[in-house]
Order: C-alpha cells, then sequence, then structure tokens
C-alpha cells in the first residue's frame, strides 16, 4: 500500500510521544460490544497495475459513445467537451482543495466560481446564480423551497413535458417542504398558456422546461407570464447549450432559472456528477440555496473574493438554513465556464444553430412522422411502427443506439422514440441513423 | 488579478464548430435570443494562462498540509483520476440500456457490498449526491418508515455539538429538532437524552466519532434508549475515517448510515464538490430505499425501478458514478487493509494532539480518534489572540487552517484532522508552526494579527461583502473599488 507513509520507526516515536505502547490502546475508548472483532470481508488489495487492469475489463463491457453511434439525450448530451477544460481538472490545485472557506489561500477558486456566477447570469438574464447544485434535478426542488418561502403558497405547479427525472425530485422533496405538487398536461407536445393560468391560481411557482423534455420549444414567455399574472414565480428548466440561439428566462420575466449544467463541460459519466445551476432575480438572494462568492476589498483595497451572504447557510443558521447544502459540484461548475468561455458568445450561438439544423435535417432525412409538430432544438420525437424498445434492440445490434424510448416515462407513448442531435453527429452520421432505422422498423 | 471578462476582446474566440453546410435554421421569433450573452471572447492561449494563475492562487492538498476537521483532506490517489476517465465510463450515457452498460452496473454493484460489510448494513443505494443529501435521504427513509407503521413521529434529535447540516437537514425533511447536551466526558448526556426521548421522538442523527473527535463511550446505552422507544438512529458518516474496520455503525445501532465518499473514500473535494454521499439501511428500511437501485440477477445486473414503497429518486439517474469509479478504485487499492487507514488515521491525530495540548487548551482530556479540538481561548485571555489569528499566521508557515469556531460548545476552537496519509515529518512541522504561532502571540501578537503576510490578498472586508453585495461581473456598470477603511 503505498497511501501510508509511517515506518516502523515512526510508529514507535509517534506512540512513545502520546504514551502508549500500541494502536490498540488509543481504541479503548470504544466500548468492547462494539469493536469489530474480523478482518473486513472485502475482495484482496490490487496493486495499481493489477487496479487498472480490472478497472479497465469493466470499463471496456461498457458501450459507449466511442463505439456505438449514439442518439440518446432526454436530459444527458453528448456535446464536444474542450481539451481546455482538462488544464482545469488536471490542476491539482483546483481538484483537492476544500470549499474556499480561507480566502487568502483560495482566491484562484473563489475568482472561478466568481466568473462563473457572472456567465450564469449572462446566459439567463438573471441577477444572481449560486455556485451550483448538485444536478438538474435537485435545483428544482431547491427552487420550490426558495418559492414556498417567497410567497407563503404551498403548490406548485409542474409541466408534464419537464423531465421526468425533475418531476420525481420534487415529489420526493415536496413532502418535507409541505407542498403539493400538480402537473399539467401537455396538448400536443407543449403546455397551453390559459391551462397553466388557471392552474397557478394559488400556486407558489411553476416550473417548465425548455426546449422541453420532448425536444419542443414551449411557447416560453407565454408561459411565463400566465404564471406571473397568476401570482406564482415562474422558473424555467433550461439548457445552457440552447441559450445562443434561444432567449434568456430573465428577458421573459421568469423568476428564477435553473437547470442541468452536464451539456455544458462535462461527459455523460453514467449519470454523473455533473452540476446543477441555479440563477433568480435579485430579490430572492437572500433566500438563495448554497454558497454564493462576492467581491470585496482586502485590508489594501484590493479586490478579492470570498463566500458571502453565509447567514443563509448550514454552518451558520442550522435548522433555520436555506439549504442544506455543503459539497455542491464547484470542480465541475468550473469546467463549465471553461467550456463557455473557449466557445464564446459566437461559439455557443453556432453550437445551437447547429443543433436545430442537424434536428432539421434528420426531420426530413428519417422520413417518420412527427409526435408533435412543434418548432424543436436539438431532440425531435418520431413515431414508429412499432414499440420503440424493440427498435433500439435491434438498430443496437446494427451499432447505433437511435434514442431514447419515451414509453419508458409516458407509457401511452410506447412507439415513441427521442432522438438527440448535438454539434458532434453529422449529417452523415443522420443518414447512417436514417439507413439502420429504415432496415428495423 | 483580471477578470476573463476583462480579458475579453470583440472577436476574439477559441473553439469553431464544423460546418455542415446546412442551411441556417429559422427559429420562431419570440422565442429567439435578442441580445448575444457577454461570454468572454478570449483565444485559448490566454484561456489557460488564467487556469493556470487561478490555479497558483489556490491552496489544495498538493500544495500542503491540510488539517481542516471533519473534512478528512487525505490524499487523492491519480490512479483513481486515470481510471476515472477510462472512455468505457467517461462516455457511457446513463440511458443506456442496462445490457450495454454490465461493466458499470458490476463496478456500482461491488461497490453497495463492500460498503455494507463496513457498515455492517444490508441494502445500500448509491444515489445520494453528498453526505448532506445522505441526511436528507436518510430522514425521509424514517418518515416513509414511520407512514407506512401508521406512526406519528414528528422531532429528531440531535447533539449541540453537530454539524450544521443535521439540523439543517431536519428542517428540509420538515421535522422539529430538539437538541441534547454533551457531558463533561464528550459523551451525549445520558441523562438528558432519556429526558428527551419519547413516542414523538422520529430518531437521532449523530456523528461517532463526534466532531469533537471522540468516540460516545456510551453508544450502546444511546440504541437502546431509541430503540425501546421505537425511534430509530441515523449516522452522520462524516467521520467514518476513524472506524473503518474498527467499529461498524451498524453494530453500534444504527440503522441508517451515510458516507461520505469524498471523505473516507477520497474522491477529491475539487474545490467544493462533487461529492457522493450513498446510504446504507437495516433490511426492515430497504423497501423505501430510493430508485433506481442496482440489482443482481446470477451474473447479470440490472437498475430495479420497481420499488412501489420507495420514497423516490433523490438526484437524477443513479447517482453519481465519476465519484463511485474513484472510491471503488480507492477500497480496492486497500482491501481489507482499509483498517490500517483508519488506525494511521487515529495514530496521526494522537500523535499531534500529543505535542500541542500543552500550549493550547484542551476541553476534554482523552485519547482522540481521527480528529481533536484544541481551544485558543488561552491565547485569548492572556494576549488577546483569537483562533482567526492563529488560523490566518498558520498560512505564513504554508499550512492550511484547520476548522475554526466549530463545534460551537468550545469557544475559539480549532479543530484538526491530520489523516493518514500525511507522513511524521508534516506533522511534526505543524507542531513546530503551532508552537512557534503560541509563542508568537505572547512576543509579537501583531504579526498574528496581521496575518497572512505574502499571500495573494491579505485578510478581506467580509463585512463589505455582506452588506454591498456584488455577486456578479457587472461589465460596465462594475462598481469602482473603494479602498478600506
Amino acid at each position: 500500500m503505498s497511501y501510508l507513509s509511517l515506518t516502523d520507526a515512526d510508529r514507535e516515536e509517534m506512540l512513545a510521544a502520546i504514551g502508549v505502547s500500541s494502536v490498540e490502546e488509543l481504541f479503548e475508548q470504544i466500548p468492547p460490544g462494539v469493536r469489530f472483532g474480523r478482518e473486513l470481508d472485502v475482495p484482496r488489495a490490487l496493486p495499481e497495475i493489477e487496479l487498472v487492469a480490472h478497472l479497465s475489463e469493466l470499463a471496456n463491457r461498457n458501450v459507449h459513445t466511442g463505439v456505438e453511434l449514439s442518439f440518446l439525450g432526454a436530459g444527458i448530451y453528448d456535446h464536444y467537451v474542450p481539451a481546455v477544460v482538462d488544464v482545469l481538472l488536471s490542476r491539482g490545485e483546483f481538484l483537492t482543495a476544500y470549499t474556499p472557506y480561507q480566502p487568502e489561500m483560495s482566491q484562484g477558486v473563489l475568482q472561478a466560481i466568481f466568473e462563473y456566477q457572472t456567465a450564469i447570469c449572462e446566459l439567463t438574464g438573471m441577477d444572481v446564480s449560486n455556485a451550483s447544485g448538485y444536478d438538474g434535478c435537485t435545483v428544482a426542488a431547491d427552487a420550490c423551497f426558495v418559492a414556498k418561502h417567497t410567497s407563503g403558497r404551498a403548490k406548485v405547479v409542474v409541466a408534464e413535458t419537464l423531465n421526468p427525472q425533475v418531476r420525481h425530485v420534487v415529489k420526493t422533496y415536496a413532502g418535507g417542504f409541505g407542498l403539493e405538487v400538480v402537473e399539467i398536461a401537455h396538448r400536443g407536445g407543449t403546455i397551453d398558456p390559459d391551462e397553466l393560468a388557471s392552474a397557478s391560481a394559488d400556486a407558489a411557482a411553476v416550473i417548465f422546461q425548455q426546449p422541453n423534455f420532448f425536444g419542443c420549444l414551449e411557447p416560453a414567455p407565454d408561459l411565463a407570464a400566465a404564471a406571473a399574472d397568476a401570482g406564482a414565480h415562474p422558473i424555467a428548466h433550461v439548457d445552457l447549450m440552447s441559450l445562443g440561439v434561444l432567449e434568456a428566462p430573465g428577458a421573459y420575466g421568469c423568476a428564477m432559472a435553473i437547470g442541468e449544467g452536464q451539456s455544458a463541460g462535462c461527459p455523460p459519466l453514467y449519470g454523473g456528477p455533473h452540476y446543477g445551476f441555479f440563477a433568480a432575480r435579485q430579490e430572492f438572494v437572500r433566500r438563495m440555496p448554497g454558497r454564493i462568492v462576492g467581491e470585496t476589498v482586502d485590508l489594501d483595497g484590493q479586490r478579492a473574493f470570498v463566500l458571502t451572504l453565509q447567514t443563509r447557510e448550514q454552518h451558520i443558521r442550522r435548522e433555520k438554513a436555506t439549504s442544506n447544502i455543503t459539497t455542491n459540484q464547484t470542480l465541475l461548475a468550473l469546467a463549465g465556464l471553461v467550456t463557455l468561455t473557449w466557445l464564446g458568445p459566437q461559439g455557443l450561438r453556432e453550437v445551437g444553430e447547429t443543433c436545430v439544423g442537424l434536428t432539421e435535417y434528420a426531420k426530413e432525412r428519417l422520413g417518420l412522422p412527427l409526435a408533435f409538430e412543434r418548432p424543436t432544438f436539438k431532440e425531435v420525437a418520431v413515431r414508429l411502427p412499432r414499440p420503440a424498445r424493440d427498435v433500439i434492440r435491434d438498430a443496437r445490434g446494427l451499432g447505433v443506439h437511435p434514442g431514447y424510448a419515451v414509453g419508458r416515462d409516458y407509457p401511452e407513448m410506447d412507439d415513441v422514440l427521442l432522438i438527440a442531435l448535438t454539434e458532434k453527429r453529422t449529417p452523415a452520421d443522420v443518414d447512417r441513423l436514417a439507413a439502420v432505422l429504415g432496415e428495423v422498423c | 488579478m483580471e477578470l476573463i471578462f476583462e480579458k475579453s476582446r470583440s472577436g476574439r474566440r477559441s473553439g469553431r464548430v464544423p460546418d455542415y453546410g446546412l442551411p441556417k435554421p429559422e427559429l420562431p421569433q419570440d422565442l429567439r435570443r435578442a441580445l448575444p450573452p457577454r461570454l468572454p471572447e478570449v483565444a485559448e492561449p490566454e484561456i489557460v494562462r488564467h487556469i493556470t494563475a487561478l490555479a497558483d492562487r489556490t491552496f489544495g492538498i498538493d500544495t500542503g498540509f491540510y488539517p481542516l476537521g471533519s473534512c478528512t483532506m487525505k490524499h487523492n490517489p491519480r490512479v483513481n483520476e486515470r481510471v476515472g476517465r477510462l472512455p468505457g465510463f467517461r462516455d457511457l450515457h446513463p440511458h443506456q440500456e442496462d445490457e450495454g452498460a454490465q461493466g458499470a452496473l458490476e463496478l456500482m454493484w461491488s461497490l453497495q457490498e463492500m460498503l455494507a460489510e463496513i457498515a455492517g448494513l444490508p441494502a445500500v443505494t448509491l444515489q445520494p449526491a453528498a453526505g448532506s443529501q445522505g441526511e436528507l435521504t436518510g430522514l425521509m427513509l424514517m418518515r416513509a418508515y414511520f407512514a407506512d407503521r401508521g406512526e406519528e413521529r414528528d422531532t429528531i434529535i440531535t447533539a449541540d455539538t453537530a454539524h450544521g447540516t443535521n439540523p439543517a437537514s431536519v428542517t428540509m425533511a420538515g421535522y422539529s429538532l430538539e437538541r441534547v447536551e454533551t457531558d463533561a466526558r464528550g459523551n451525549l448526556d445520558l441523562d438528558d437524552l432519556r429526558a428527551k426521548v419519547n413516542e414523538r421522538t422520529a430518531g437521532l442523527m449523530l456523528t461517532n466519532p463526534s466532531t469533537l473527535g471522540l468516540f460516545d463511550e456510551g453508544i450502546e446505552e444511546v440504541a437502546r434508549i431509541f430503540h425501546d422507544a421505537g425511534a430509530l438512529l441515523y449516522y452522520d458518516g462524516a467521520n467514518l475515517n476513524a472506524v473503518v474496520g474498527i467499529s461498524r455503525p451498524g453494530d453500534m445501532g444504527f440503522d441508517i448510515v451515510h458516507y461520505n465518499l469524498h471523505k473516507t473514500f477520497s474522491q477529491p473535494h475539487g474545490g467544493g464538490g462533487p461529492g457522493g454521499g450513498p446510504v446504507a439501511v437495516r433490511d426492515t428500511i430497504e423497501p423505501y430505499l430510493p430508485a433506481p437501485v442496482v440489482a443482481r440477477d446470477g451474473d447479470a445486473y440490472r437498475l430495479d425501478h420497481d420499488r412501489p414503497r420507495s420514497i423516490g429518486r433523490v438526484r437524477g439517474f443513479a447517482g453519481p458514478f465519476g465519484v463511485f469509479v474513484r472510491s471503488y478504485a480507492y477500497m480496492r487499492a486497500y482491501g481489507p487493509g482499509l483498517k490500517e487507514m483508519s488506525e494511521v488515521a487515529v495514530l496521526n491525530a494522537n500523535y499531534l494532539l500529543a505535542r500541542l495540548k500543552d500550549v493550547y487548551d484542551l476541553p476534554y482530556d482523552r485519547h482522540c480518534m481521527h480528529e481533536f479540538v484544541l481551544s485558543a481561548r488561552n491565547l485569548k485571555r492572556e494576549h488577546g489572540i483569537a483562533a482567526l489569528d492563529v488560523a490566518k499566521r498558520l498560512m505564513d508557515y504554508d499550512i492550511h487552517p484547520p476548522t475554526i469556531y466549530f463545534p460551537l460548545v468550545v469557544s475559539e476552537a480549532l479543530m484538526i484532522e491530520p489523516t493518514e496519509t500525511e507522513p511524521k515529518e508534516r506533522l511534526d512541522g505543524f507542531v513546530v508552526a503551532m508552537r512557534r504561532i503560541a509563542k508568537e502571540a505572547a512576543e509579537s501578537p501583531a504579526l498574528l494579527k496581521e496575518a497572512p503576510h505574502g499571500r495573494p490578498v491579505r485578510r478581506l472586508d467580509e463585512v463589505r461583502a455582506a452588506k454591498q453585495p456584488v455577486l456578479r461581473y457587472l461589465f460596465d456598470e462594475h462598481p469602482a473599488l473603494v479602498e478600506a477603511e
């Protein structure tokens, strides 16, 4: 074992300094009845060479996007992660630092979080952003908590076109918050603003997704207005990679903008870790969950950054805190910052245009009936002549994963396939998908 | 140092997207972005220098000694980073069919098995994203368990030494909070406990060893009090690094346990995340675990979503998989030798304690476990030097300060956790620094009051940060810096 440094001589010297004759003596404070009397029954220790071989063997049993042409999305997307992200991830200072409680030793990570907050605010059109939440699901639950406490209302309305996992997490948390969760059905793939208006009457918040789970573009400004008119906080769940071409939630009156940051900077990694982002208008800042970095000055008047508004947080406010979050997703949020910087405004617009263009190309090229006649961003739901699960199985046999079986979450749509197209897919990839689907359908 | 936004010049760029020759798409006018986001416009060379400069202004475990109490800042093995980036893991889509993710599922299954053995409890969910989410999950499990039994219980008891996350989680889970005191030896006060546990009590949340670094000597009686009242015990695994292979929470009487994979099992802290907070439970609570769970049928593994009594999902997918890869690799590197990890963590802590207790106050004079709490109140009383000053002066010795002002039951607290991966020379260096600082407090207190020296910034105006919050760069409207008074 190579992670420990003590020699036998070190141990002897240390035990003598402590005044005990063995390490066991130090454990005498543990009552004998709860001491563990045998060796742990776990597999034997592996030296590094064997460890790498073992992990490689496990990894090789997974069918990843490098060996199968994949059109899977449904919340996690195969966007390009630029090589400069590796500069960040390989610097041990970022990798091995803790939450920056001591600002004099952590200016780098604090400044980076401040820059991340700025980028999130710019993209979403919001005033403030936290330093990240766990993922796109838990930030929705956080937003409900904020909405409840700022509105005094005990109900949230969620669109049925909001990612099913996000809705599940909101429902799991809602019990403890004392919140009722009401779902509003879609009409042909998107939410109807008039229906939303009546459902929002006594709601603390309305959460909708843009682009929605089916890839369709919601009438987001109308939804936000319908919610706001009813006195409910409009909350948009958005995709950072869409915000070079789609309007910022702040520009159409949302109170909060949240989402899964994975598409900007993180590989799929079988579901995580990624980062959730949480941005809001100024009025919510003192109810926001999570870490927030602010700018200030040091004794010499130099600009400096520090964790601030900590009276919201658990280590100060304990049971009165706005959230229990401590560890968040800083390193991944910073991967997001680097990715967005690498793209810049022009690159982000090009990504968006390419996604929309490829999706339009796929609609035309596949020639399958569309599940919904709505404008789309980077995903399209198509109807198949037989269950999507069967089509996926057969297409995978030909080396193509054609997409997500919508029936997994919406049982009435078991013939619907959701196909995702990021800028990493090419028109030739779409041609191959068309050929494979033609063969197996 | 300039912000990346201040380095931006219109027209510069790094990334380009391939031109596939597709027609330029038309988005509906009312949904299209009107004003482009002001992301930085910077070419790649300056992005790399910017990241490098920020890294230079950050202190990590790789930089030096980082004895931050209750955070377990141990070495992060680099092989874990290598295997975490294998394409078979990195590029695996979470919606991949189970049949195409057998290696990932087997890894998760095996990790669950090892975690179960370490906790002494049979069932594990890997889903929670961090320790505090593990806590919340544990409390939701209690709620579901009692609801199923038709019992109405509304109170959770925590220790006065508890991490702030415990009471915060209690509130988020919709419970009310009762606090129990610590006795003179640093154990839970059993009389206070007996007076507070009743038929309304859902359970206890306890860190053991506590945030004082002390193992609760009355833990068997504590468990009896709760179980006799029909209540449950929750183990906050923040300090598990002290007892792996030495004492198991399940054997102590705990019914629900969370682990911090980023503490005990070496997932790098990343400047504040990501982490992982799996939860282990007794078989009576297993039906309520979040869905999905990893199930095994013979040699095949699958995600089981069919969990009718589950509390539901607490985050996306099956958990932070990349963290699982690293922690799994870490545990496989040690094998049953994980016990030695905890032994050395406890030895290192006791060595520091033995060499420092004559110069700083020691509120509870016992052997410690993996961490201990000293108090600078003697320096405060005699020389006006606070724990904060000691912490800032440590920076001048290139040492990251310990956790300060926590736990709340100790005034001027310095909470010190060296971890097992420090060599004796580093421990001795810390002893020298701490002893010298105590001397400096008497001889040249101004040196401590003005510390740190030679860091990129001096002490900060934290009041100004909170009173006049500037939480993002504001471009042309960004407030000019006014010199501190």
